[in-house]
């Protein structure tokens, strides 16, 4: 069933009785060529693109709750491509140009608004590392504006510029960055790929791989034993507990991160607005509740709730750089857990077990990384050799000293 | 979440900064094999369950404590000075 505006009309004058769910709920069947763990945005992404792009269809999709009940529901909704390093940028690039072209490969409405990405700098130097990180942006191939006070001004003129302790002088700006409608994504590729014949298997969960001298040959669920002549993990915020199972042991921690909405209001804020000094960052949903967060908690956490000092943390970062939040209340927050890796840089690799795969360390910045990290593992597992944007995600590269560090914290998860 | 500090008693989250997983254990300063020295910076058990890990009362007494916490339910079972049992902050 292909959507149109033609279609919506004639539903909406016969009493909508014409839809039809819009992604089959098949048992498991014993045997298939790929077994994809984990039905969010990511593993998702991943079944519609190895369908649509590389020919594999006779796909599973494994999900120990409902599809999209995990990160890609948690997250706030932002996507952008300001990377500096050259192992990551250019994949985040490649991420924003399939959502770019998103909706019209899905044909689904996933509320896709480039409405831009504004990063706020109080000092000379700052300014100097913006500078850097818009030429490292444009070098491959991504938009970058380096604006002035009366630039950011004219955009957002509720800010405080004259803040005492971080007065603004200035944003890096990137027009094609924006939000998008998170739940939408997982909807949108669930039936993509469900459309193909691939089986997205709610409400099973996988307790162990079948390993056979080094080689995996399938999973064991809660639903029975599933055969794969590959199995690709894609489970975010649970990867240590699950590659546990199989004997692997990950540069990972996870750890909580909490996001917030306030009651909805009239259009304030004409993009995403973040305060990298004062941990706060900022937007406005399509119903008008502002979308806001911070820093992560700080410690390991599986928790999917934060604490309360956190909370204290983001507000007053909130009020500091825009005072008229605190008029508004708060509606909702909420807590997500995030694979932190030692780098701050995602995985998509082989693992050491032939035929198993993995997918995560995605730390707080998995959602606008949602196409592109699903094309590039399809890739991967489809052709058994990296993507060329996702090239450096390799899973063993602290062993040879090639870590991605945009921050340059160094092995200390919860700083980047 | 609240963690009993042994010098000051139980104190707010908010004095303390984390440093993570207290069971990696750093090799002797002469070994020369890298698989350890990358098992000790790199990788890390990360249970759902009891752990134990290292936090600093910053803004306290400033000790280093050893902490056993649930990273499911954020409840604290035991906290003592980190020097107590062996444990090296670095």
């Amino acid at each position: 069933m292909r959507y149109s505006a033609l279609k919506i009309l004639k539903e909406g004058l016969t009493g909508n009785r014409g839809w039809k769910p819009v992604w089959r709920e098949p048992e498991p069947r014993a045997e298939y060529d790929v077994v994809i763990v984990g039905a969010g945005g990511h593993g998702l992404a991943t079944a519609h693109y190895l369908s649509k792009e590389f020919g594999v269809t006779n796909v599973a999709v494994l999900e120990k709750g409902w599809i999209g009940s995990g990160n890609v529901g948690r997250n706030t909704t932002i996507i952008r491509s300001n990377y500096m390093l050259p192992g990551n940028e250019p994949f985040y690039e490649f991420s924003l140009q399939l959502w770019e072209g998103l909706e019209q490969d899905l044909n689904y409405n996933a509320m896709v608004s480039q409405r831009g990405i504004l990063n706020l700098y109080h000092s000379d130097p700052q300014r100097d590392a913006f500078a850097r990180r818009g030429n490292a942006m444009r070098l491959a191939g991504a938009d970058a504006v380096l604006l002035d006070q009366a630039g950011v001004r004219e955009m957002c003129p509720f800010l405080d510029f004259d803040n005492a302790r971080f007065p603004i002088k200035g944003g890096l700006w990137q027009p094609r960055g924006g939000t998008v409608r998170h739940d939408a994504v997982a909807w949108g590729y669930a039936r993509a790929a469900d459309s193909r014949g691939v089986d997205i298997i709610q409400n099973c969960e996988v307790t162990g791989f079948d390993i056979e001298n080094g080689v995996c040959r399938g999973v064991e669920t809660s639903r029975g034993r599933i055969r794969a002549k590959k199995v690709a993990v894609c489970v975010a915020g649970s990867s240590g507990r699950l590659m546990e199972k199989a004997g692997i042991r990950l540069p990972i921690e996870s750890h909580v991160l909490q996001a917030f909405i306030s009651e909805g209001l009239k259009p304030v804020i004409p993009g995403v607005v973040t305060f990298g000094a004062g941990h706060f960052y900022v937007n406005q949903s399509d119903k008008g509740g502002l979308v806001f967060g911070g820093d992560p908690d700080g410690y390991n956490s599986y928790a999917q709730r934060g604490g309360l000092p956190v909370v204290e943390d983001v507000c007053e970062g909130g009020m500091a750089i825009m005072p008229m939040i605190g008029r508004a209340r708060l509606l909702r927050m909420w807590g997500g857990i995030m694979d932190m890796s030692m780098d701050g840089s995602p995985f998509i690799d082989r693992t050491p077990v032939d035929g198993l795969y993995f997918n995560g360390g995605w730390c707080y910045g998995g959602f606008k990384a949602t196409p592109a990290s699903g094309f590039c593992y399809a890739h991967l597992i489809a052709k058994d050799e990296p993507h060329p944007t996702a090239a450096a995600y390799r899973l063993d590269r602290f062993r040879h000293g090639a870590m991605i560090d945009e921050k340059g914290v160094g092995a200390q998860p919860n700083l980047h | 979440m609240r963690i009993p500090c042994p010098l000051c008693g139980e104190r707010a989250l908010e004095e303390f900064t984390y440093l993570g997983d207290a069971t990696v254990k750093r090799p002797a300063a002469e070994e020369t094999d890298p698989k350890a020295w990358y098992d000790f910076v790199y990788l890390r058990d990360n249970p759902r369950g009891p752990h134990r890990e290292l936090w600093h009362h910053l803004h306290g007494c400033r000790a280093w404590l050893e902490v056993e916490r649930d990273t499911l339910t954020h409840e604290v079972f035991d906290s003592r000075l980190a020097r107590e049992r062996g444990t090296e902050a670095k």
